[in-house]
């Protein structure tokens, strides 16, 4: 039993239904009792979709537990093949349905519905949401290409290559402008798209995978089991570099190029319309340089933000972690690299209490991190699903390629502190108009969380340094220390503290202040 | 306005009218989502699920928005050592019980809400509730109920966990009148009743939930009960059997309903009808001119109800006669008639009741009636507008302040509001 506030992830069966709502002429059958049919809702409420998911519940109830709940899924199956005549069928179910084993995956196959149906087995006490939606579409794909034989697509003498691009799906960050993005950026190095799965695919579409020279894996969570696949049992090798943020895109055009056999620097001089390299450049961006910021989310926006974050906007990462276990070795590793422990976990409050112990500075995280930094006063981007309707914008504002990394920019950058407004704080820190405890000036005046929030922090503050019988703190310095800019004073405390410990200080001045300030440096 | 209670002649109205029964795909929520309202009202209770992850993502994403502050509901998720049974089930819930009260010292009341893994693996929750008890005797009382989806729907949540609480109810001392009112209402909605019974001069009154669950009302032979939502029969049933008597009523939406509500209270307390007119004649006039805002809008307008919440068929009766909107199909997850008998009376027997659903061939019927507004759950409300179809999300009826006079027209509004924009808006509804 695990204690939990808030889920990052759904259940598996949500990621099978993404994986049914990305796609046309497909139903899923779901073994469920009343109230499954809630996830409907972060298809038509959080992504805006025009449609209801295809999905059939069976809404088993107690009355029917003793009785035939069998045959209830039987009747749901028939009845959403006459209804709907799909041309592929998905039959699973939630996790209450699974206690109960009635097996709908292998009771379905005995039906002999005339289309392909995928069983699907999702153990919902063990497994997530991306992993559901990981298996789905695999399955999905095998059963669909188990006919087709595996042949080496061969490629006429002057056509362009041709790749597929796969893992864009209902609740995936930005998958629409994605696909447009990442669609032009191929279209404008030579290379064609042969189709986009599980995202607008049909099952015939789906069945023309093979006929692509190579994969695109734009979403690992969801299409990597897949590629491995495909190409293993249809020669399609895959690219492996997801182009979030300019470095990324760099490298992705370069693998693209080489796969496809295409001219790497004349795929490269094509398609650079980034601004964010001159933006990052141009002096207004060196308040940027070594900010502290925290980043968290699922396996492959942390792996690209944290490359961005470093490379392409000169912070620091105090942070870094992941609630994808899958991906969990990625993220070690790079945390590693930067000298960091990463943080695996789906418990919201553990992250919420290493987002307050690394006292960042700024939060790249998901909407449950958006809270965090909210609570604690802190400027947050989201950069990756779970998202909530306002990060479904309706202006185009893809993640992915060049494009993508604009967007990034200035998404990023938008609840900071703009360069010159910080050091006004800095010296004029008692206006009272514009001080320390309020907003950004281009955020309006309205938010106003701040100033409770700071007290909590100081009291938080005062408490470790209570617990650690640390040197104490002469109130001249305690004054001095709330003249520092809220988002630095906590570093600046445990600095001081640490100075003072270190050299056997007993009393904390504003002397030792500007002593430990003089030593650690900003 | 009308009150037909009072011309002598009995109105039959939908009481006897044939319902259309259905089963099928239910698109409702489940029980769980009660405690998105319920633990904002009671201010010092925990929820507590003992479900799946499912449980969990259910309450946040029908929450709409994630409750920034730390909520003050979690889930204990099952995991596969706990259903394989090498994890004794009871040895971890005391453990996360344990957790969770020391995180949060401050709660007096939890409840243990069972789920539908929970009850199919027979989790004896009330064994389990009980043995906490003990072992945190005198700090927190500890309850349970059901919001399971296999025996709940989406209200019925509420009416399981007042139903848990009713024999936690001190049992009051002497048999001299009082007024217990059973529902969740708004702050501000309780603070409006209790001025308005203190000026009739009924009291004292109390509120079933409480704002903190250690204030619990008491309840006994002098005990009458009104009730503010129709979805409490179990708890009703509950105090009835503790002594309580249930004034018959409408329930208090509009104009009508909130006086018809009063007026059960008055008639049992004694208070002269002079009384009553005086006490009530301003602020049913006040709410009526309110109303005329939106009656216009309204009038003529046909409305369709999916099943949802159980409030359709009162809101239903106040959009038909105080509104002139004309009901086509009400809908509702179950009809208790027992705790409708003060409504089915007053709607138009022309109305098309249902019950339970077969979400896909209700939706051919709606297709082919095409009201102008259909109240529906959220999963449903983007496709239909998308088919043109007006809507307006019925969660929303539990969230906002819609009981008594100076609500009347915010729900009027509610149900304006779309409408309102369609008109507004230059886009055609169609696409």
């Amino acid at each position: 039993m695990q204690l939990t506030l808030w889920t990052y992830e759904g259940p598996p069966h949500v990621g099978a239904m993404r994986i049914a709502t990305s796609m046309e002429g497909v139903h899923y059958v779901l073994h469920a009792p009343q109230g499954d049919t809630y996830a409907d809702l972060l298809f038509t409420m959080i992504e805006r979709r025009n449609k209801r998911p295809p999905v059939t519940y069976t809404t088993f109830q107690a009355r029917d537990l003793g009785s035939d709940t069998a045959g209830l899924l039987t009747n749901s199956v028939r009845e959403a093949y006459e209804r709907f005549k799909p041309r592929a069928m998905l039959v699973g179910e939630s996790c209450t349905a699974e206690l109960i084993q009635d097996q709908p995956g292998a009771l379905a196959m005995g039906m002999g519905l005339p289309i392909p149906v995928v069983p699907l087995e999702l153990p919902a006490y063990s497994k997530k949401e991306n992993w559901g939606a990981s298996e789905t579409f695999y399955y999905l794909v095998r059963t669909l290409l188990k006919q087709t034989a595996a042949a080496a697509p061969d490629r006429q003498a002057g056509t362009r290559p041709r790749a597929n691009l796969l893992g864009p799906s209902a609740m995936g960050f930005r998958s629409r402008d994605n696909i447009e993005e990442i669609r032009r950026l191929l279209d404008s190095i030579g290379v064609d798209v042969n189709l986009v799965a599980p995202e607008g695919a049909t099952p015939e579409d789906l069945m023309r995978i093979p006929a692509a020279d190579f994969n695109i894996c734009l979403y690992p969570e969801v299409a990597q089991t897949t590629c491995v696949w495909l190409e293993r049992e249809f020669n399609q090798p895959f690219v492996k570099t997801v182009p979030i943020g300019v470095g990324a895109t760099r490298d992705f055009v370069a693998e693209v190029a080489q796969i496809a056999g295409i001219d790497i620097d004349a795929a490269l001089a094509a398609e650079d319309r980034s601004r964010l390299p001159w933006y990052s450049r141009s002096v207004d961006s060196n308040y940027l340089t070594g900010k502290r910021v925290f980043i968290f989310g699922d396996g492959t926006h942390v792996l690209a933000a944290a490359r961005i974050a470093r490379e392409e906007f000169a912070f620091e990462i105090v942070g870094l972690g992941t609630y994808s276990r899958e991906f969990a070795r990625q993220v070690r590793a790079l945390a590693q690299d930067y000298g960091l422990e990463a943080l695996i976990t789906d418990d919201y409050l553990e992250v919420e209490a290493r987002i307050t112990e690394a006292e960042p500075e700024m939060v790249l995280g998901t909407q449950m991190e958006r809270h965090i930094a909210k609570r604690l006063g802190l400027p947050c981007a989201v950069i990756c699903a779970p998202f909530h309707v306002q990060d479904v914008p309706a202006q185009y504002s893809p993640q992915m390629g060049f494009e993508g990394a604009n967007v990034i920019f200035d998404t990023w950058i938008h609840p900071l502190m703009m360069g010159l407004e910080e050091h006004l704080l800095g010296m004029f820190r008692d206006d009272f108009e514009f001080n320390d405890d309020a907003a950004p000036s281009h955020l309006g005046g309205g938010i106003e969380a701040r100033p409770a929030v700071t007290a909590a922090t100081d009291e938080a503050e005062m408490s470790t340094a209570d617990k650690a019988a640390g040197p104490a703190w002469a109130e001249d310095a305690e004054k001095e220390l709330r003249k520092i800019p809220f988002f630095v004073r906590g570093k600046a405390r445990r600095n001081t503290e640490r100075f003072a410990i270190d050299f056997g200080l007993e009393k904390i001045t504003v002397e030792t202040l500007y002593d430990a300030k003089a030593h650690f440096g900003r | 306005m009308n009150r037909p209670a009072e011309t002598g002649t009995v109105a039959v109205g939908c009481s006897e009218a044939p319902v259309l029964r259905e089963r099928g795909q239910r698109e409702v929520f489940c029980g769980l989502t009660g405690i998105v309202w319920l633990h904002r009202k009671l201010q010092d209770a925990f929820f507590l699920v003992i479900g799946s992850r499912t449980c969990a993502h259910l309450i946040q994403s029908a929450a709409g928005v994630m409750i920034f502050a730390e909520p003050r509901f979690a889930t204990a998720i099952l995991g596969e050592r706990d259903l394989a049974g090498m994890a004794d089930c009871n040895e971890e819930l005391d453990r996360v019980v344990n957790e969770l009260l020391a995180r949060r010292p401050e709660i007096s009341t939890l409840f243990l809400v069972g789920s539908c893994p929970s009850e199919v693996i027979k989790l004896d929750l009330a064994n389990a509730a009980q043995r906490l008890s003990v072992s945190h005797s005198g700090r927190v009382r500890i309850l349970n109920y059901s919001g399971s989806g296999i025996e709940t729907t989406f209200t019925q949540g509420e009416d399981n966990c007042l139903h848990a609480l009713v024999p936690e109810l001190p049992a009051s001392a002497d048999t001299s009148k009082s007024l217990l009112i059973v529902g969740t209402l708004a702050d501000v909605v309780e603070d409006q009743f209790t001025r308005m019974l203190d000026e009739l001069g009924i009291g004292p009154v109390h509120f079933l939930p409480p704002r903190r669950a250690v204030d619990l009302p008491p309840v006994g032979p002098g005990t009458r009960m009104l009730l503010a939502q129709p979805f409490l029969g179990e708890t009703a049933r509950a105090l009835t059997a503790r002594g309580a008597q249930l004034l018959e009523a409408p329930y208090p939406f509009g104009v009508e309903g909130t006086l018809g509500w009063l007026r059960a209270a008055a008639t049992d307390f004694g208070v002269t009808a002079e009384r009553f007119d005086a006490v009530t004649a301003m602020p049913a006039a006040r709410a009526q001119r309110a109303l005329g805002r939106y009656q216009e809008l309204l009038a003529g307008k046909r409305i369709s109800f999916l099943p949802d919440s159980q409030l359709e068929i009162p809101l239903a009766r106040f959009l038909q006669r105080e509104c002139g909107m004309e009901p086509v199909e009400v809908g509702t997850p179950y009809l208790d008639k027992q705790m409708l008998t003060g409504e089915l009376p007053l709607l138009s027997e022309s109305t098309r009741l249902s019950e339970g659903q077969d979400v896909d061939k209700q939706l051919e019927r709606l297709r082919s009636e095409r009201p102008d507004l259909t109240v529906c759950g959220l999963g449903l409300a983007n496709p239909l507008e998308a088919e043109g179809l007006a809507t307006k999300w019925s969660i929303e009826l539990v969230f906002t302040p819609i009981h008594g006079f100076e609500q009347a027209a915010d729900l009027a509004e509610l149900f304006a509001r779309p409408l309102m924009r369609r008109d507004r808006l230059i886009f055609s509804s169609c696409n």
